[in-house]
């Protein structure tokens, strides 16, 4: 996504590689990523477990420890380089600018703070004075519990109920980042739901973008304007939601649309699987990453990768033989 | 709904430790142990009004003579009466268990979890510097530091606190590595905490569990030590009382009066116990995890 915006992105990763080195040798878990996201968007970032979504939204808040971390390349927020603020500034901004939501409500509040002390944190860790107690209040209501919870400790509230103060906790702030780890993914079906509609709801009311990280196709499709599919550290595909879940061009993306159980399906047959594994983010294959599991592999793959391209304007991609080229490619190939 | 959370005391004012508070009313023993420990308490405080007798007072008509009306606990080689001696004795002994450890708790705890939070090459360093602390007798390294400190209580307990120090450190930076990779503490970083409010708020509160018990057990500890210190010449100077002073004093009459080891040596014991019952009760109450 490297074409000139019309107006700045809110956040724009470029070129981005994270590593960690470990005992068992440097982990690439970011390799060259590049995306931009624009204010008051939506953006669902999908991949695999240990695709490094997770790495990328700590990059961009500057938290991933080093060492064993290394980052580089250059992440702007708002127009401001964040790989190069002071450690003050980057406190400003986590939580003030950008918020997070993490994948377990369970494990992610403090066990031993009242969940109004917890959003009380939030608010007087960045804006100064009185107030405070009355802003969580507010914010409780705000996601559907009732203020006098507020005195509760996080073991005492549901699951669900947990989430929603997560939620409340990252926009207290009103951050005009929402990054929102996976949130549905610890709660069960219809707590799901609530919490989707809660943050569709709240992210237009707070007027935040959100940068949403899943593996679920169909929550992406609930609330998102954009797709980014990431695959081994780096993009493979991105488009807006409309164009990709109607052609869907890299193999992987593919392959991540036809493991989606369906309504109308035979209930005999087997469920669609990407054979293989992820690649071990500490031994890349050389090419096209996705090469060793991809059914329309070629020579050309497993000798390097292809770059992101703009296949079709706004649909980027990155795979010499996109899905619907096939034939052509076939052609090609063949002489 | 409204009524049950209201039953249930959660819903107002409900603080970390009056929420403890309550849940520690609910054991027993814990609650005696809190009774015989603030009994103590009183009687190193009111020490001057409860002593039938003062602490040096010498009678020299009744010497080692087994308990009677007039001496209730006996009476020692010097015609001084036991009891009176066991009141004033737990005013250094609770001295020096509590500040001792507090002392103890205060650096190590700091040390622990700054070595465990930031991990790598500072971890390294301030372990190594509590291994060799450990390496070193700390019978031995408290008689170096009470004679360069010179006799007396302040300094017999800066000794007792200085040798319990690598323990808290090696306790604490344990808890703090099983609590520093919590997503709560990552949310705590994410909302733009700093390093030191993290440890202090976050971590530090939520490792206290472990060290609240090892605390309380380390009083007793501390108590015994500043009784071998005291034999030594190290410790509280006679005439003042101290029970590990009596104990060791009363060894030689161990076979003709028992009861002059017997009572410094049932005090010692009832404090532990008493220590140690409110040590488990608090691990129990701190715990908001456990719901009952």
């Amino acid at each position: 996504m490297d074409a000139a915006p019309v107006s700045a992105p809110l956040l724009d990763i470029r070129d981005l590689f994270v590593r960690f080195r470990t005992d068992a040798g440097v982990v690439h878990a970011v390799n060259g990523l590049n995306l931009s996201l624009r204010r008051g968007k939506s953006l669902g970032f999908v991949g695999e477990t240990g695709a490094g979504k997770t790495t990328a939204a700590l990059a961009a808040l500057q938290l991933i420890q080093s060492p064993p971390g290394e980052m580089t390349g250059e992440i702007f927020f708002e127009g401001q380089d964040v790989m190069k603020m002071t450690e003050p500034e980057k406190r400003a901004l986590r939580g003030g600018k950008i918020a997070m939501i993490f994948q377990d409500p369970m494990s992610s509040l403090n066990p031993i703070m009242t969940v109004e002390e917890q959003i009380m944190e939030m608010v007087s860790l960045h804006s100064a004075g009185a107030g405070a107690r009355e802003r969580a209040r507010e914010m409780l209501t705000l996601v559907g519990i009732r203020p006098e919870r507020g005195k509760d400790y996080p073991h005492q509230l549901s699951g669900g109920m947990r989430q929603r103060v997560g939620i409340a906790i990252a926009l207290a702030c009103e951050p005009s980042l929402l990054i929102a780890d996976e949130p549905t993914t610890a709660l069960d079906v219809t707590i799901q739901a609530q919490v989707i509609d809660l943050i569709k709801k709240l992210q237009s009311e707070v007027r935040t973008s959100l940068l949403l990280i899943t593996h679920d196709l169909g929550v992406v499709a609930e609330i998102c304007d954009e797709v980014a599919i990431m695959y081994a550290g780096r993009l493979v595909e991105a488009a807006d939601l409309r164009k990709l879940y109607k052609k869907p061009l890299h193999p992987y993306t593919q392959g991540l649309f036809d493991a989606v159980p369906r309504l109308d399906a035979d209930p005999d047959e087997k469920l669609a699987v990407i054979s293989g594994l992820t690649p071990d983010p500490t031994d890349l294959p050389k090419g096209c990453s996705f090469s060793p599991r991809c059914p329309n592999v070629r020579d050309l793959c497993r000798e390097r990768s292809c770059g992101m391209r703009e296949h079709e304007p706004g649909h980027f991609v990155d795979c010499h033989f996109p899905m619907q080229d096939r034939n052509a490619a076939n052609r090609g190939d063949g002489q | 709904m409204d009524k049950v959370v209201a039953k249930s005391g959660f819903a107002r004012g409900n603080s970390l430790w009056r929420y403890t508070f309550i849940r520690l009313r609910r054991n027993y023993l814990a609650m005696i142990g809190l009774a015989v420990i603030l009994v103590l308490i009183l009687a190193a405080v009111f020490a001057e009004r409860i002593a039938p007798y003062g602490y040096a007072t010498q009678d020299y008509a009744m010497i080692r003579k087994p308990p009677s009306a007039r001496h209730l606990l006996g009476t020692d080689e010097f015609g001084r009466d036991v009891l009176s001696r066991l009141i004033y004795g737990s005013r250094v002994s609770l001295q020096v268990g509590f500040i001792a450890v507090s002392i103890a708790l205060a650096a190590g705890g700091t040390i622990g979890a700054v070595a465990g939070y930031f991990g790598g090459a500072v971890d390294n360093l301030l372990m190594r510097i509590m291994d060799v602390q450990l390496a070193i007798p700390t019978i031995l390294l408290a008689i170096v530091i009470s004679s360069v400190l010179g006799p007396g209580l302040f300094n017999l307990m800066i000794a007792v606190g200085i040798t319990a120090i690598p323990r808290f450190a090696r306790l604490m930076r344990a808890s703090v590595l099983s609590v520093k990779n919590t997503e709560f503490i990552e949310a705590a970083r994410a909302m733009g905490a700093s390093h030191t409010r993290v440890i202090l708020l976050y971590i530090m509160p939520n490792c206290m569990a472990p060290l609240i018990v090892q605390a309380t057990i380390n009083v007793a500890n501390a108590i015994l030590f500043a009784a071998t210190l005291s034999f030594l010449g190290l410790g509280v100077q006679p005439p003042y009382p101290e029970w590990g002073g009596m104990l060791s004093a009363a060894r030689p009459y161990l076979r003709g009066n028992a009861y002059l080891s017997v009572f410094p040596g049932l005090a010692i014991m009832i404090t532990i116990v008493a220590l140690n019952c409110v040590g488990d009760g608090l691990r129990d109450a701190l715990d908001p995890k456990q719901k009952r």
